[in-house]
């Protein structure tokens, strides 16, 4: 009676009621890959949650105070109001450092997954034409979730966190011409500026969330209006798409998985450490932590810093740091080229046509192999981003290390893009199965009584196997 | 009841347990860990609880297949007529050329307008970055302003300092070094600025401004800890190794007849990371 009630009211005022009932049977493939961006999901919404308990209590003030809280190592020392608060709240209020941990967690979980779902979409070539949109917002999302992690993460005022900021100002101070007044206005003057944490502050809780669930309606209204791209059932044409209804099992199902991150999210929140700031203690200008790494979303952007030569160069009497390079041009085509893939590869093969089959890795080889080598590149770049911490325990001296890693950083990727490229050829030339179905051979009896392999053979091996690459260098 | 069924029902139970079992734990005090972990039992009580329900209880329903919203592609007098609306709009703006024109005007100089607020983000840089607290007679003092004399340091050794008056300051902050008298090789001028093996750079990495807290007295060297730029403390502090492209900055002092040390001047170069102005 009530649902009538309900469906009558809305029919009344907003007419369509067949939109709704549409809409509840709407069905979305079955795959366990598209669960990689619910995760994100249900991390930036535990993100919102936690993060709302959180900024009940901080403080976002750089002003002084002398430590007389419950943390007896500190006690007595000058810290910020900001990292004060975020004490207090990790050690006098209840359960507020789960909160703090859960958040951490979620945090890194979220661009994680992310990444993890931008893998999925790359290699199955889901991002295709009609769904360059989606991409590039999901890229802009993937952005926005390092820009919010590495605000969050610096808003504590430890001394971790303060060497990062340091960094980011270095890098910035940096850019030619306008790098000094850039630098300036968004540090609010020289680096360490009391302007900073405030505006830290407002940009993690306001700005880049606002512009995250913006963007996030849009990509998923892109996703819900344009359907799931899938490995396309037998007998169906491309045209169609199959699965399961949103009304009731695939909404109890997502909603289970949304729960099931909570829950682990929760667990590690009170479990795991994580960012334990009063073990870094609080940010001074004259002193730096060692051995000192960021979340690992920023680590692959240090290992550049790491590795990269000492280049600085003169122009026009005017100086272009060492740090432009690598902090600001290589992030920034790595970025590019990230975003405008769908766009590359479009016009590399020629493709002006709608696809709504999710690929396999080997029918697109060369796509394929590029990615895999992506991967090996941000893993050593990751690597070198550690390398203190990586000479410490494989017991070789840092110089030696970065020597090795700067080697394979171009070797390592090389060779596994190329491995990959050939697998993937490989594979698609023997078809669905490569490993089980042998090679198939037919013999036609000659007229001398021997036996002459077959001429139809060969016709049978050129009808299309599904998964023939589309790349168009393998035969 | 069915297994899967007495699964649900059982999972929701585990849910309400943890949950009251929780409410008991905060009221008691609290405890990080057991927050912890009782939320996540109560979570993923309920997660359970929906995914067995969703995929065991309810209709196995994989294979619905629908049309795609985008199936049938509109008529090319769909596509003509959409144009049409769009670019007639345009036409009539246009057909004004003065007033779009001034239109035009208008939206630039109200978003010149809209720049001027940034400008209140941040004071101008000036020439900020190319000066520091150091000046002629600043005399050096450590972290707590205790001064330092030339009797502070051993040979090998190192401190940071600071200009009194501006202890923590974090563009003036420097390195005091003893080594071996002979051991320096400097230029004559830097020389001077060097008395008695006592040798002060500037503490700000060249690469990404981290502060140098690593001295390696065996090798005299000062290394950073953010990305392992290396500079020779004997040689000027040229960069031996890792990002920096620069010297650190040698700040020149001199030992008072009481022993204390100050400084003659400022760095004789900006200090830090570079930026366009450098030079």
């Amino acid at each position: 009676m009530i649902v009538r009630r309900l469906v009558d009211g809305v029919d009344e005022r907003l007419d369509g009621t067949s939109f709704i009932r549409h809409n509840l049977r709407k069905v979305f493939p079955d795959h366990w890959s598209f669960m990689l961006g619910e995760l994100a999901l249900y991390s930036f919404a535990l993100l919102l949650l936690t993060g709302t308990f959180l900024s009940l209590f901080f403080v976002a003030s750089p002003a002084t105070t002398v430590y007389q809280g419950p943390y007896e190592p500190l006690q007595g020392r000058d810290v910020s109001l900001a990292y004060e608060s975020v004490l207090r709240v990790s050690f006098e209020v209840r359960a507020g450092l789960v909160m703090r941990q859960t958040h951490h967690w979620a945090a890194l979980v979220f661009v994680a997954s992310m990444t993890a779902h931008l893998v999925r979409v790359f290699f199955t070539g889901a991002f295709r034409k009609p769904r360059e949109l989606s991409w590039l917002i999901g890229v802009s999302l993937l952005v926005a979730g390092i820009g919010a992690g590495f605000t969050g993460y610096s808003l504590p005022d430890d001394l971790l966190s303060g060497t990062g900021l340091r960094i980011i100002y270095s890098a910035v101070l940096s850019i030619p011409v306008i790098g000094t007044w850039l630098a300036y206005l968004f540090f609010g003057g020289e680096f360490p500026s009391p302007e900073l944490i405030p505006r830290l502050f407002v940009m993690h809780i306001l700005l880049i969330p606002a512009a995250i669930t913006g963007l996030l309606s849009a990509h998923l209204a892109l996703v819900w209006h344009q359907t799931h791209t899938q490995f396309r059932p037998k007998g169906t044409p491309e045209a169609t798409v199959t699965g399961t209804p949103v009304w009731p099992k695939f909404a109890l199902k997502s909603i289970g998985l949304a729960f099931m991150t909570f829950a682990v999210l929760a667990g590690l929140g009170g479990l795991a450490q994580i960012n334990p700031v009063w073990l870094y203690g609080p940010f001074v200008p004259y002193s730096a932590p060692s051995p000192a790494q960021p979340d690992f979303y920023a680590g692959w952007l240090e290992g550049i810093l790491r590795l990269w030569p000492n280049w600085e160069f003169q122009l026009f009497g005017h100086t272009i740091g060492e740090l432009f390079l690598p902090a600001v041009v290589v992030p920034g085509i790595i970025f590019t080229a990230l975003a405008l893939w769908p766009f590359i590869e479009a016009r590399a093969r020629r493709d002006t046509a709608v696809h709504h089959d999710a690929q396999r890795p080997r029918e697109a080889p060369v796509r394929s192999g590029i990615g895999a080598a992506g991967i090996a590149f941000f893993v050593l770049l990751m690597l070198a981003g550690s390398n203190d911490v990586l000479a410490k325990y494989l017991q070789v001296e840092v110089d030696t290390l970065n020597a090795v890693l700067k080697v394979l950083l171009f070797v390592v990727p090389a060779i596994t893009g190329l491995i990959t490229w050939w697998i993937c050829r490989d594979l698609a030339r023997r078809g669905a199965a490569p490993i089980a179905r042998p090679t198939r051979v037919e013999f036609v009896r000659n007229a001398a009584g021997g036996f002459d392999e077959g001429d139809d053979g060969g016709q049978r091996s050129a009808a299309p196997v599904p998964g023939t690459p589309t790349d168009g260098e393998a035969p | 009841m069915k297994r899967a069924e007495r699964i649900v029902a059982a999972a929701f139970l585990v849910t309400i347990i943890s949950a009251l079992a929780l409410f008991v734990v905060y009221m008691r005090g609290g405890n990080t860990q057991a927050e912890g972990a009782l939320l996540a039992i109560a979570l993923g009580g309920v997660g359970v609880g929906l995914l067995v329900w969703a995929k065991r209880l309810m209709p196995h329903i994989r294979d619905e297949t629908q049309p795609r919203a985008k199936a049938v592609p509109a008529t090319e007098a769909d596509l003509e007529a959409t144009v049409e609306t769009m670019e007639s709009g345009v036409e009539e703006i246009r057909r004004r050329r003065f007033l779009s024109r001034m239109l035009l005007g208008a939206a630039g100089a109200l978003g010149l307008a809209a720049l001027i607020p940034i400008r209140s983000l941040g004071r101008s840089p000036g020439d900020s970055l190319l000066h520091t607290k150091w000046t002629p007679g600043a005399k050096l003092v450590t972290i707590d302003g205790t001064p330092v004399t030339a009797s502070t340091l051993e040979i090998g050794s190192f401190t940071t300092v600071f200009p009194e008056g501006h202890e923590g300051s974090a563009d003036s902050q420097a390195v005091l070094i003893r080594v071996e008298p002979g051991q320096l090789q400097l230029t004559e001028a830097a020389m001077a600025g060097a008395p008695d093996g006592l040798v002060a750079y500037s503490k700000i990495c060249t690469h990404a401004g981290c502060p140098l807290g690593l001295y390696l007295a065996a090798t005299h060297e000062l290394r950073c800890p953010c990305h392992q730029s290396t500079f020779d403390v004997l040689d000027g502090a040229k960069p031996v190794y890792g990002p920096a492209p620069r010297p650190l900055p040698q700040l020149p002092i001199e030992i008072a007849e009481d022993g204390a040390l100050f400084a003659t001047g400022d760095f004789p170069a900006p200090v830090g990371p570079s930026f366009w102005e450098l030079g």
